[in-house]
């Protein structure tokens, strides 16, 4: 793209393309950010000043109150439904790191007769989206006793084989010197693996680890299903099911959405450039 | 099989390095695919043959089944015309949401793209509703934006330029569910496929524009019409297809928007409005537990995405071939 626009008429379209550029792109802007400020307007304010008919934009007086009175609240198992989120996210992206890791490693680097046949396995499951299993693996868990288990939350959901694929993709790129050198100095493939191949994929590691993190606590059908009693809520279902309850309390609702998605946030923008390239690598193989 | 130790004459290894040595390729690689592939066979293919198995059967409430019926299950599904409705409503609904996410994603990209100081701002407001669950979109939607009442954000502005207050979830006719329902993705996913087309917009070589130039193409439409748009035919192609799949396995917000109180029951779900997910949903796992005809229907359902999503990379495919 022209960086200099000169002189004349030519210079001149550049100019006011790139305002009327600069225009839309903050005008979306503001719409894209405004379900974010209302979320934080009405978690901090009084239900009487949500259904007030005088829309006000910006609400006098703040009620901070509300987190304490939400995370107070027996009926509500608020700070348990985050826990459990974290547990299950924190686990579950941790399992997916090594399982997928791991696999994705021997489908790029170890020679074996089958592995055409093995892999073929792996990206038909890839086909078929999770979310159609979901019936079927409910039966399986169900007849293991893992309903409203954390373990039932968790383990079904570590076996990805996205995840799988992006890492053998990764690694078929992987530099191949670095990892003779290894061996020359008399390191075994795991060796081999956990010296020089993990250190040296860490921003990729991270990458898509935040984004299979951010999925893990975003998920909603599987706990839906498997989470039938309180004690194993996640915050989206603890969300969700204040948001179909009968009665509905509409700034205790808003201030636990706002503090569902608060850590998600964080994460977000702490790791955004390893979230960017996660998505990038996801969209390049697909 | 090549598994067969070799015989060292010198220096006797030991048992361990023997079976584990690098020699042994075949052990190798299972103990590093081995864990995610028994998970894989466990929790995708068990569940998978064992959903075809109980489609054949009557099982309500039981998941060990002893009434076969055959091919019942599926000419009930395929005969049932709410099921039929629920494949219905997601071709409504990918035939709004595909093409209106790939243009907003696409427009936003090729402006993002010329954009200098405030690239990096502007990319991460509109990739950040990607860290937004469906579940809390749909509250702000539903209790907040789109409420019915007058209070809701987009009747009060309405009501500011005089138009009447709108039921936007409570009435089919107009159907203006569908608005809410396709602005709801549309915010929460347009980032997310902006970033893989600024991705795909940076794989373009500069020499191709600077040719271009030199051959008299104006800057805009003409360089994006034979340079830019032909370069991210591969990008498209596979961010249509993963669209495609998003939009059929929709369920978070059908059911949030939706339900109504006691949902978990099955009941308070409107009839109108039901993807193929959330009708399998209530099916299986609602008050009738009906494993064989939720399994004929999943059966049905990943039968119908394999065939698309093949047909789809074939067509496609021979399009992009056929081009060069």
């Amino acid at each position: 793209m022209p960086r200099h626009p000169g002189a004349g008429p030519r210079g001149r379209a550049e100019r006011v393309g790139a305002a009327l550029r600069l225009i839309t792109l903050s005008a979306g802007a503001v719409l894209f950010l405004v379900p974010f400020y209302l979320l934080v307007r009405n978690g901090l304010s009084t239900n009487r000043d949500i259904t007030a008919p005088g829309w006000t934009f910006f609400p006098t007086t703040l009620h901070f109150e509300n987190i304490s009175t939400l995370f107070a609240d027996p009926a509500v198992p608020m700070l348990r439904s985050m826990v459990n989120s974290l547990v299950i996210s924190t686990v579950q992206t941790l399992g997916t790191l090594v399982v997928s890791a791991l696999a994705g490693y021997g489908l790029a680097r170890i020679p074996y007769r089958y592995a055409n046949v093995v892999f073929g396995l792996i990206l038909a499951t890839l086909l078929i989206p999770a979310a159609v299993t979901f019936v079927p693996t409910f039966v399986l868990v169900s007849t293991l006793g893992w309903v409203s288990d954390l373990q039932g939350l968790i383990i079904p959901g570590l076996f990805q084989a996205l995840a799988t694929f992006l890492f053998r993709q990764w690694f078929l790129n992987f530099p191949q010197d670095l990892e003779d050198a290894g061996r020359v100095d008399g390191l075994g493939y795991f060796g081999v693996f956990r010296r020089i191949v993990v250190p040296n994929s860490a921003a990729f590691i991270a990458a898509i680890g935040t984004i299979t993190f951010i999925g893990s606590w975003n998920a909603f059908l599987w706990p839906l299903v498997i989470a039938q009693d309180s004690d194993s809520w996640t915050v989206q279902v603890a969300v969700s099911t204040f948001l179909t309850a009968q009665t509905v309390n509409l700034s205790q609702l808003f201030v636990a959405a706002l503090f569902s998605i608060l850590p998600m946030l964080l994460v977000f923008l702490g790791l955004q450039r390893f979230i960017v390239q996660g998505v990038q690598s996801t969209g390049s193989t697909g | 099989m090549t598994a067969a130790p070799e015989p060292r004459a010198a220096a006797r290894p030991g048992l361990r390095r023997r079976l584990a040595g690098d020699q042994n390729r075949t052990l190798w690689f299972w103990a590093f695919v081995g864990p995610f592939f028994l998970g894989l066979l466990v929790f995708v293919y068990v569940p998978m043959g064992w959903s075809i198995w109980l489609s054949f059967y009557e099982a309500r409430n039981t998941v060990t089944p002893t009434v076969f019926v055959g091919l019942d299950n599926y000419r009930d599904m395929l005969t049932d015309p709410a099921f039929l409705s629920s494949l219905g409503t997601f071709v409504v609904f990918a035939a709004f949401i595909v093409p209106l996410t790939l243009a907003v994603s696409l427009g936003l990209a090729l402006m993002l793209n010329r954009v200098g100081v405030l690239r990096t701002f502007f990319r991460s407001v509109y990739f950040l509703p990607t860290a937004c669950s469906y579940v809390v979109g749909a509250l702000i939607w539903k209790l907040s934006i789109f409420n019915g009442v007058r209070f809701g954000l987009a009747n009060t502005l309405m009501r500011a330029v005089g138009i009447e207050p709108v039921a936007w979830l409570s009435v089919t006719q107009p159907p203006w569910y569908w608005l809410v329902i396709v602005s709801l993705r549309l915010w929460l996913q347009v980032g997310f496929f902006m970033i893989l087309f600024l991705a795909g917009l940076q794989r373009i070589p500069p020499v191709l524009y600077e040719a271009a130039a030199v051959d008299g193409a104006k800057p805009g439409w003409q360089t994006f019409r034979y340079i830019t748009f032909p370069q991210l035919r591969a990008t498209s192609v596979a961010i249509l297809v993963l669209l495609l799949i998003n939009a059929f396995q929709a369920f978070d917000e059908f059911y949030n928007l939706l339900a109504n109180a006691g949902a978990s029951g099955g009941g308070g779900y409107p009839p109108y409005a039901r993807p193929p997910l959330v009708y399998l949903y209530y099916i299986a796992l609602g008050n009738q537990q009906d494993f064989g005809h939720g399994s004929a229907g999943a059966v049905i359902l990943a039968a119908l995405i394999a065939v698309v999503t093949v047909l789809q990379a074939k067509f496609l495919g021979f399009g992009r071939r056929g081009d060069q």
